[in-house]
């Protein structure tokens, strides 16, 4: 309750009520979120019981077309799965890779971050090369190459159901070196003053102070970073299947579904992978949007009078 | 052997370098066509040797750089000497480990400069007082170290209503006094104050210091503190120890080194302390300006600017020496009995 | 006859979200040439402001809202930006806390003077070179013609802020406004500083506005002084009276708490509580909460500037003859 009382009267949420573009961007993205959450309930088909589906609906154009039908608001695709139905299930399989490969990055990263920033000397030296060393290799590579042997190793039909922890896993990799550098470097600018020396004075244990005293201080600049990088994973996670390498066909993502709809676009079907594409470009950009008023509202150095 | 009926702690030869020569590639430089590796270290303590008497309020004073804070930091534990020793009561605790040095941790603590950076923003004052104690005693009652922050607070003129506002809420003078109820907190014996009014308005200083010397009395506190500001020297301390790059100069009781300071720089320093209300003080001025603690000088690190530097203050290096039966100074002329 | 500088009834306001707010308050003072005022407070009482609005440098939502400032008998508050740029850093001249402010870490010394030279005067570089070098060694500098190849950061502080000085001159200004100028700085450096500065108002003839919370440094260097306080002056006059013997209550307070002039180990008087934020400034005298002389009269209406002491000393109180016939400094 108080807590709330804070918020309502903080700066930040003042500066968030006055400025129209955070609140719409926030208000979209927090739809499709919520809309992706309860697609099961929401979505008049669904595109994973094979039993609903019929191969003689496919291609059906959207309703207000010529030839459109009532029943598939946005038109079929090409295996006669309900579009709008199916992009639903595809938002909330790219948005839980997204939020899951920044979940996990930025959990490696924080790790790696703080222990490099407070620690210090040799292991600060080691762990950020690593992190050079990973930030130096394209995540298209290190898909290629996963997803490669888990095939190899595996079987393709493996592969399928794990799809969706390889993607997190592979994203995650590649881009939690963000993370620790973000980090690092304010663990560097909180581990001089003083209240970190108190704390020491004190007696407390290393892990304590990097995990309660610094850690806490370091979060805003990782709040920033963690919008724009779910919006980046969506995007890896929808390049990757666009090329084949992330998720199945058969458990749609926006990035399968635009690929699979991409080879009929010159046959006329262009609304197979028109309507996912926009939703895919809203959502990055609202997140994208929300991102940067956040910095710019975060960003201590900024006049807040 | 330092007495330990008089002396609480005392440091011996404490040396404190700062490598700050950066990764490899940046120690590196060309030489005559040779590459060398080249080390940068700051001497911002160089063989300081005192003793802390028991409920005294002993001042270093000093300029930036001087090395005071670094002698601070060394003497509470966070920072290893180089060499030395500090003997805490009859036991040197300068190398001892996390665990063991424990135990020494409750019965010292420290108060810091700036009192926007010595609490963590993110906890309650509640939290920021009771986590030294809960920590020193595991078996505590939350009730009873509540009891505890409130009882604290109050002393230290800080409504305990307030226990659950942030540090950000308070004013400069307050958060002060938040930090001092924090050192207050395990009931320690012995405090380090490094620079505790410095960041604070003449009217606030005032307020603090005289929180500071109540603390001392009811308490039996000791204190080690630090500060440029020598009319608030002039004011709490039973001695003063002067520092002038990393090396201690003179050590006297308060009111004889105010009324007759004997190092040269203890003289100049002094000189320069603005008075108010008197015209023009006229201070003694020293040639040139501090050196680098990279590069000390050789010998007396005082005698390039010294108006009585001779030849042996550029050669030997001076030792302190016992002046009166509580103090020490470290200058060839005045061992020499011509100052 | 004129004064160097007359600020009359000055009023400065920050146009914030919830409002306007009133950081200066219808202040007052003048000064003449070679000499120094001192304007004393502490944080938040608007004695930085003061001197950012007389030179017309207020940061943004700050605004100069009411009243009059004279330089050199011309009316400068409302100037034009161009005509106001040829009077700033021409004929006044501002000494930050912090030499970095004015210096820049990338250029050498050289540059910058000669830069500040040629931007004021229609001289050629050797010209403003010689002007430069000659302006180091008014402030003292060691070896000058070395210090100009070199760059801010290989120099002291105290370097540094003579530097600053040496570049203030360079316009011969009439004015100098020195806003905490030797704060950052050492005792013994600070010392060097003040008797620099004392000493160029002399040679140089310049009017010196010392803005500082250092009483002692302000008493040592001034004539004159102006205390403030939440926005106001609230005592004004000879520096030496008000030191001896102030009038208002708030600067008696100030001096007392000054641990210098007790003796030593006895307990420092102190004001209760703490300078009043801008945004709830009391009603009435606004040290009326802090004060012990309090009355309801105090609460309730604001005091003026009224003479005493044979009008060396101006002071803004309701309980004046409360504090006559004290002497502080002898106690």
């Amino acid at each position: 309750m108080k807590a709330w009382w804070r918020f309502k009267n903080s700066y930040f949420f003042y500066s968030f009520r006055r400025d129209p573009v955070a609140l719409v961007s926030f208000s979209v993205f927090f739809f499709l979120v919520l809309v992706s959450l309860f697609a099961p309930v929401i979505a008049p088909h669904n595109p994973y019981d094979t039993s609903t589906i019929d191969v003689m609906d496919a291609e059906i154009p959207p309703s207000w077309m010529d030839g459109g039908q009532e029943r598939f608001w946005l038109g079929t695709d090409i295996q006669g799965r309900d579009l709008y139905s199916t992009m639903l299930y595809g938002l909330r399989t790219s948005v839980a890779i997204g939020i899951g490969a920044v979940l996990f990055q930025g959990i490696l990263g924080i790790v790696v971050g703080l222990t490099a920033g407070y620690v210090g000397g040799r292991v600060d030296g080691f762990l950020m090369r690593v992190a050079d060393i990973q930030f130096s290799i394209p995540y298209l590579i290190v898909a290629i190459i996963t997803s490669a042997i888990f095939q190899l190793a595996f079987g393709v039909g493996r592969f399928e159901q794990l799809a969706m922890p390889l993607l997190i896993l592979i994203i995650g990799i590649s881009e939690w070196p963000k993370y620790a550098r973000t980090v690092r470097a304010s663990v560097l600018g909180e581990k001089q003053k003083e209240y970190v020396e108190a704390a020491r004075v004190i007696g407390l244990n290393p892990v304590r102070i990097m995990y309660r005293h610094i850690l806490p201080n370091t979060l805003t600049p990782v709040l920033v970073i963690s919008t724009i990088q779910v919006a980046q994973a969506v995007m890896s996670e929808a390049a990757l299947s666009f090329l084949g390498l992330g998720m199945p066909v058969t458990k749609p993502s926006l990035g399968s579904l635009i690929k699979a709809g991409f080879q009929y676009v010159f046959s006329g079907s262009w609304w197979i992978t028109t309507f996912p594409g926009i939703l895919l470009v809203t959502f990055t950009l609202v997140v994208i949007l929300f991102g940067d008023w956040l910095r710019d509202v975060l960003n201590p150095k900024l006049y807040k009078g | 052997m330092p007495n330990p009926t008089t002396s609480l702690l005392s440091i011996r030869g404490l040396v404190k370098h700062f490598d700050i020569s950066g990764g490899l590639l940046d120690q590196l430089t060309l030489e005559k066509g040779r590459l060398r590796r080249r080390r940068t270290t700051v001497k911002a303590l160089n063989d300081v040797s005192f003793e802390i008497r028991r409920g005294e309020t002993l001042s270093v004073v000093g300029e930036s750089g001087c090395g005071k804070s670094t002698l601070a930091r060394t003497v509470i534990g966070l920072y290893p000497p180089n060499r030395g020793q500090v003997i805490y009561g009859d036991q040197r605790i300068d190398h001892l480990t996390a665990r063991q040095m424990l135990p020494f941790r409750r019965r010292m603590q420290m108060i810091f400069q700036d009192p926007y950076a010595s609490l963590n923003p993110r906890m309650t004052v509640a939290r920021i007082l009771e986590e030294p104690v809960i920590f020193h005693n595991p078996g505590m009652s939350a009730a009873a170290a509540a009891e505890k922050v409130a009882d604290v607070m109050d002393q230290v003129g800080v409504d305990p209503k307030w226990a659950d506002r942030y540090p950000h809420e308070f004013s400069g003078g307050q958060r002060q006094r938040i930090s001092i109820a924090r050192a207050l907190m395990v009931d320690p014996e012995f405090i380090v104050a490094d620079e505790p009014v410095s960041a604070l308005d003449v009217s606030i200083q005032a307020q603090i210091l005289n929180l500071l010397m109540d603390a001392q009395e009811q308490r039996g506190l000791t204190y080690l503190f630090i500060t440029h500001d020598l009319s608030v020297v002039r004011h709490i301390s039973t001695r003063v120890a002067v520092m002038y790059l990393g090396t201690l100069c003179e050590l006297a009781p308060a009111a004889s080194i105010f009324n007759q300071p004997r190092h040269p720089y203890t003289q100049a320093l002094l000189s320069a302390i603005p008075r108010l209300g008197e015209q023009r003080s006229r201070h003694i001025r020293l040639k040139g300006e501090v050196p680098t603690p990279i590069h000390l000088p050789s010998g007396c690190v005082f005698h390039g600017r010294c108006l009585y530097a001779d030849e042996r203050c550029r050669q030997e290096v001076p030792t302190a020496t016992p002046l009166g039966p509580d103090g020490l100074v470290a200058c060839h002329r005045v061992a020499e009995g011509k100052m | 006859m004129t004064h160097l500088l007359e600020v009359e009834n000055l009023e400065v306001r920050f146009a914030l979200r919830f409002g306007d707010l009133t950081a200066i308050d219808d202040i007052s003072f003048h000064l003449d040439k070679k000499e120094k005022l001192g304007i004393v407070g502490e944080s938040g009482a608007g004695k930085s402001v003061t001197g950012f609005a007389i030179i017309n440098l207020l940061s943004k939502p700050g605004y100069i809202a009411g009243g009059r400032i004279r330089f050199e008998g011309r009316e400068i508050s409302r100037l034009s930006a161009e005509a106001l740029r040829q009077i700033r850093g021409n004929r006044i001249s501002m000494i930050f806390q912090d030499p970095m402010m004015t210096l820049n870490p990338v250029l050498t010394i050289g540059t910058q003077m000669v830069e500040t030279v040629l931007a004021h005067r229609r001289v050629g570089k050797a010209e403003a070179r010689a002007l430069a070098l000659e302006k180091l060694r008014k402030v003292y500098i060691p070896s000058p013609e070395k210090r100009l190849d070199q760059y801010p950061h290989e120099m002291s502080g105290g370097m540094r802020q003579r530097i600053v000085i040496a570049i203030a001159l360079l316009t011969d200004p009439a004015l100098i406004i020195a806003d905490e100028p030797t704060t950052a700085l050492d005792v013994t450096i600070q010392a060097g500083i003040m008797e620099l500065l004392t000493e160029l108002c002399e040679t140089e003839e310049m009017g010196l506005i010392l803005i500082t919370h250092d009483l002692a440094v302000v008493s040592q260097v001034t004539e004159r002084i102006a205390v403030m306080y939440a926005g106001r002056i609230i005592e004004t006059g000879y520096t030496a009276d008000i030191v001896a013997h102030p009038r208002h209550p708030y600067t008696i307070g100030l001096i007392n708490s000054l641990p210098g002039l007790r003796q030593a180990g006895s307990r420092l008087e102190q004001i209760p509580g703490m300078m009043p934020n801008l945004t709830a400034i009391p009603a009435g005298c606004a040290f009326h909460p802090r004060c012990f002389l309090a009355t309801p009269e105090c609460r309730a209406a604001r005091p003026e500037l009224v003479a005493v002491n044979g009008g060396r000393q101006w002071a803004a109180c309701h309980r004046l003859e409360l504090t006559a016939g004290r002497n502080l400094l002898h106690h």
